[in-house]
């Protein structure tokens, strides 16, 4: 069972914000999909391979040749705060 | 018959001879737009100026002889893959102003292939849904009752179709998303084997299940449509080089003899009960058409849904992190540092689905739970995969309903998730196998509602799934009945 | 108590490709900001990465060069992480199947060879840059470097000293430079290294809580920082205070190390395989291709060149150590066949002059040919080896040969016997008091006619026909 700390946790790991009134209702909604989940513990998959991948290609590489890149006017044309040559961000603290 | 009606080979007929104009097509797609696009809200974004300049320019090479396969036909694009110089926001807020420099490869290649295009079809934020009811533009309503969703995340392709308010549309399928819609809206949706057709432009929600297929109004036209989206394309690493057949070649081709696997855990209690019975006739129609029915069994079905919902979310939570705030799409305007300003952008930018979503994920991938959910479901999903394996061993095509239940209410399960969820119960699988499933109109509830039947097939035998579907689209006599909006 | 100290290293090397590891941009370093930046680069929705196939072929030459074992299949993950510099919010990277493993090279450790094992060699990608405000709170990003290909090395816990780590570093340093997969420049950050260092009791098996050095940009700051971070870690067990697990910056400037407190945050990078690469498949016959494509490396080329030069092992060392320099000094060998000079003039005045001026042998203005002829024309006399000396450094200022020099200030040895049997009469006969005693047995002064000779030369007369001559005419 998931706890409400560990909602919190998790939140904070994928940089959202859940306010008090959300966490109980997201803490008993995930708390559902994971005990339906839990439906994968009755099989024995000692020794199975896990599959990450739907079609086994292998070895898909590109030569080494440079090609246009889009530019630094371009690289910012989305930006919510592109100033000059830069994206500009809060500062990061190191 | 009106212009926005017809087929995609119904109007290329039509343009070869000279009867028609790809500008009076796409004229009579937007007058339909006009009339009905305010009640279904199948698109986001219209894209009128560009489509009639499109389709002057189809009109010249006509003139000229020059006829593509799509030549002048209006499509619809779901709002995932990215269009350049056009907005592609994917159904969120987080991308409300996003606009691609690139086009999607399948966006090249129906251009190439003369294709006009309509507008950007509305969706589930980031396909996370199976109703189109949490896209941040609104929901989309089924044309064949205004009170009930199109199925999802696919709704607006689907809808779009369904409502001659294009030709045909182009959707994408991690867990059901093409067949779902396509079944509640009665119309022709195929999820191509993975790796069949370019993933590059197409904004990614679990990489290892998307993949992107057409919308149709019938089998042939799927087939015109597959000619032209499926093929290997060097900017993705999980395309495959393999041969694409002519796809056409399959529309009106006999399946005496053929095996046809019905897994039994497809047919179970819960189904409703009018889904059944269609589904039983269709089975009826395919006996007819010379198919031999064989009782197969995919046994780990019962854990399709798990495996999905934790392979889905994890990759969708990875996939989510660039939207940060930095580089497009929204910023918040109130952080106080830059750990505010990444999480109240993303609770800001992200719907309700999405989160719970990326929640999972991350908690799955999370150290200390790896191997309890992400390993074991990997393992499991190697489960599923085998059972299909096998079941090939003993039939041609697998049928199956394509929904347990016909188109549900808007709202009715907005605060169940797991309720929701269910709704892909038939079409996940296919997804995690990897495997190429057709859904095609079967009939209709005493209602009035659309009911899909869906055909599975071995990886990269999309050439069969055309031909079943198309024998029993000409055997099975379905009343032709078109919305009433 | 006497404590011992465990180091493990992570070095991280950029790979000298043309474009990025996934993405069809230019890796060039400078530039303007982002400008080498594409869909792919920059995170956008919907792209997707494709492996550059050198990358691969990259980072199989270090593994067998660093006597790894290249895996027969290995695949990429995802590291998940948020932060400016990385575009996707996850660096592609490898986690539970990486390149290659189980490693070594050899030190020199106080005259014996001491094997340094190394874990693994994996492909990941760089991340971008970040500049910070000095005046506002904001910081820049430039994602130029986002998506370079980075091998990492990761060493075992194998050395005992921070001198054992400088050379290891070096030694992986001078592979990396040998095999030109990387420029090797510390400054600009295309060979970077990070230390885990830990004490422990002499003879106590399990190892010390550990800390994580980073930010050393130089070698000498690698062996400064370990040598501060053992004190430090010595001074704190002493006084019974318990070392903490955490990253520590390495401050050049006060020569200290400061915990870096803001990262402390537990990570948890939810590592897992990416949906969107797929496996690589290494088979014999590639490696083998990789295999005969390997250059000669510093090892090899030291023993070579002590047992084909004659030279001693310390100069082979100090030869090899860059191999622009290696190949300087064949080259020199080829075209005059005297390698013990060549050696001399190499490592004496040639390195010398270049270290003086912190220059590059690549742009040393003496070329091996204009070396290699001065030295010839030593060894037929035409100059003496004193002379040699001021040519040398005129060649290296002005870049001229030696040839051209010696006219332009004839500087011509005399070798003309008739002549200096003139200079030397001139010298006995002016000198009769020494010349006496000379023959009275005072050999010493031998030393001072050849000096007068040499002086009433200007330093040009052949020394030793002055020496033969002057034998000659002093026993009278």
């Amino acid at each position: 069972m998931i706890s409400k700390q560990e909602v919190e946790y998790v939140a904070h790991l994928a940089r959202l914000e859940i306010d008090d009134a959300q966490k109980d209702k997201f803490t008993s909604q995930l708390n559902d999909i994971l005990l339906y989940i839990d439906k994968l513990n009755e099989l024995d998959t000692t020794g199975v391979e896990p599959m990450s991948h739907a079609i086994a290609v292998t070895n898909a590489f590109r030569e080494d040749r440079i090609m246009d890149s889009l530019g630094t006017e371009k690289s910012l044309a989305n930006a919510p705060d592109g100033r000059g040559e830069f994206f500009r961000v809060p500062k990061v603290i190191e | 018959m009106e212009l926005n009606q017809l087929t995609i080979h119904e109007l290329q007929e039509k343009i070869k001879n000279g009867q028609t104009s790809a500008t009076q097509i796409v004229e009579s797609v937007f007058s339909r737009i006009g009339v009905v696009e305010e009640r279904v809200h199948s698109y986001i974004r219209l894209m009128k100026d560009q489509a009639l300049s499109a389709a002057k320019k189809a009109d010249e090479d006509i003139k000229i002889g020059a006829i593509k396969p799509l030549t002048g036909i209006p499509l619809a694009l779901k709002d995932i893959v990215c269009t350049k110089g056009i907005p592609t926001t994917c159904g969120s807020h987080i991308l409300h102003n996003f606009v691609p420099p690139y086009d999607a490869t399948v966006v090249e290649k129906l251009r190439d292939a003369g294709a006009v295009f309509v507008g950007k079809a509305n969706m589930d934020e980031f396909a996370m849904g199976s109703s189109t009811e949490t896209s941040w533009f609104g929901v989309t309503r089924n044309p064949w009752d205004l009170e009930r969703i199109p199925g999802g995340s696919s709704g607006g392709s689907a809808t779009a179709v369904a409502a001659d308010e294009c030709i045909a549309s182009i959707g994408s399928d991690t867990g059901g998303s093409i067949r779902q819609p396509a079944a509640l809206c009665g119309v022709v949706g195929l999820k191509p084997t993975y790796g069949r057709v370019s993933r590059f432009g197409l904004i990614a929600f679990a990489s290892s299940l998307d993949q992107i297929g057409p919308f149709t109004k019938d089998v042939e036209d799927c087939a015109i449509m597959m000619n032209v989206l499926a093929g290997y394309d060097p900017r993705e690493s999980t395309s495959v080089q393999a041969e694409v057949p002519d796809y056409r070649q399959f529309v009106g081709k006999d399946i005496t003899g053929w095996k046809i696997g019905i897994p039994k855990e497809y047919f179970i209690e819960g189904i409703d009960p009018e889904v059944a019975a269609s589904v039983k006739k269709a089975i009826a129609v395919i006996e007819k058409c010379g198919g031999q029915c064989v009782d197969i069994s995919l046994p780990h079905t019962e854990y399709c849904l798990a495996v999905y919902y934790i392979i889905a979310p994890a990759e969708a939570s990875s996939n989510l992190a660039r939207y940060d705030g930095v580089k497009y799409g929204l910023r918040t305007s109130e952080a106080r540092d830059l750990l505010d300003m990444y999480k109240k952008t993303r609770t800001q930018g992200f719907g309700n689905e999405v989160k719970r979503r990326i929640m999972i994920g991350t908690y799955a991938l999370s150290s200390g739970y790896y191997d309890a959910y992400y390993k074991k479901a990997s393992q499991v999903r190697a489960l599923i995969k085998q059972d299909f394996a096998e079941a090939f061993k003993k039939c041609d095509v697998i049928l199956t309903p394509t929904t347990p239940t016909p188109a549900f209410k808007i709202g009715e399960k907005m605060d169940n998730p797991l309720q929701m969820y269910l709704s892909d119960l038939f079409t996940i699988s296919s997804n995690l196998a990897g495997i190429p499933g057709i859904s095609v109109p079967c009939g209709f509830t005493a209602a009035g509602l659309p009911v899909g039947v869906q055909f599975l097939a071995g990886h990269f035998e999309e050439g069969k799934l055309i031909q079943i579907a198309s024998a029993y689209e000409k055997n099975a006599n379905l009343a032709k009945r078109r919305p009433q909006l | 108590m006497e404590f011992e100290t465990v180091i493990g290293l992570e070095v991280h090397a950029q790979l000298l490709t043309d474009t990025k590891i996934f993405c069809n941009c230019s890796t060039k370093f400078g530039g303007t900001p982002n400008s080498h930046a594409c869909p792919v680069c920059l995170g956008m929705p919907g792209v997707l990465p494709v492996l550059n196939k050198k990358v691969v072929e990259y980072g199989m030459k270090m593994s067998l060069a660093t006597n790894c074992t290249i895996n027969k299949s290995c695949s990429f993950a995802r590291k998940n992480y948020f932060y400016p510099d990385l575009p996707k919010g996850y660096q592609i990277s490898q986690y539970a199947y990486p390149l290659s493993e189980h490693g070594y090279v050899f030190l020199e450790v106080d005259g014996a060879q001491k094997k340094i094992g190394i874990t693994r060699i994996h492909m990941e990608e760089d991340a971008g840059k970040l500049l910070h405000d000095e005046h506002n709170p904001v910081s820049y990003v430039d994602l130029n470097r986002a998506g370079v290909p980075l091998i990492e090395i990761v060493s075992e816990p194998d050395m005992r000293t921070p001198t054992e780590a400088a050379d290891y570093l070096k030694r992986l340093h001078e592979i990396l430079v040998y095999l030109e997969i990387c420029d090797g420049n510390m400054e600009e950050g295309s060979f970077r290294c990070d230390a885990n260092v830990s004490i422990r009791p002499k003879g106590q098996e399990e190892f010390g809580t550990r800390a994580e050095l980073k930010n050393m940009n130089s070698f000498r700051n690698v062996q400064r920082a370990l040598e501060y971070e053992v004190k430090r870690q010595q001074y704190i067990v002493e006084n019974g205070g318990k070392i903490v697990q955490e990253t520590r910056l390495w401050d050049d400037a006060q020569g200290v190390t400061n915990s870096m407190r803001s990262k402390e945050e537990a990570h948890d990078y939810r590592y897992f395989p990416d949906p969107d690469l797929v496996p690589i498949i290494v088979d014999d016959a590639w490696i083998e291709v990789m295999r005969k494509e390997l250059p000669e490396l510093p090892m090899a080329k030291r023993e070579r060149f002590v047992k084909d030069y004659q030279i001693p092992a310390y100069d082979a060392g100090v030869l090899t150590a860059d191999k622009a320099l290696s190949n300087y000094y064949e080259e020199v060998v080829r075209l005059c066949a005297s390698p013990k000079a060549a050696s001399n003039w190499v490592m004496g005045d040639v390195l010398r002059f270049l270290n003086e001026e912190r220059r590059d042998i690549r742009n040393c203005p003496v070329t091996a040919a204009s070396l290699a002829e001065m030295i010839r024309l030593i060894e037929d006399g035409t100059i003496s080896g004193k002379m040699a000396k001021d040519i040398v450094e005129e060649m290296y200022k002005t870049g001229s040969a030696p040839k051209t020099i010696i006219a332009e200030k004839g500087m011509v040895q005399i070798t003309d016997e008739g002549a200096l049997l003139k200079t030397i009469s001139a010298i006995i006969d002016a000198n009769p008091n020494q010349l006496q005693d000379y023959r009275g047995g005072k050999d010493k002064l031998f030393g001072f006619f050849v000096g007068q000779v040499m002086k009433a030369t200007q330093g040009k007369a052949n020394p030793q026909i002055v020496n033969e001559l002057l034998k000659k005419m002093l026993a009278g």
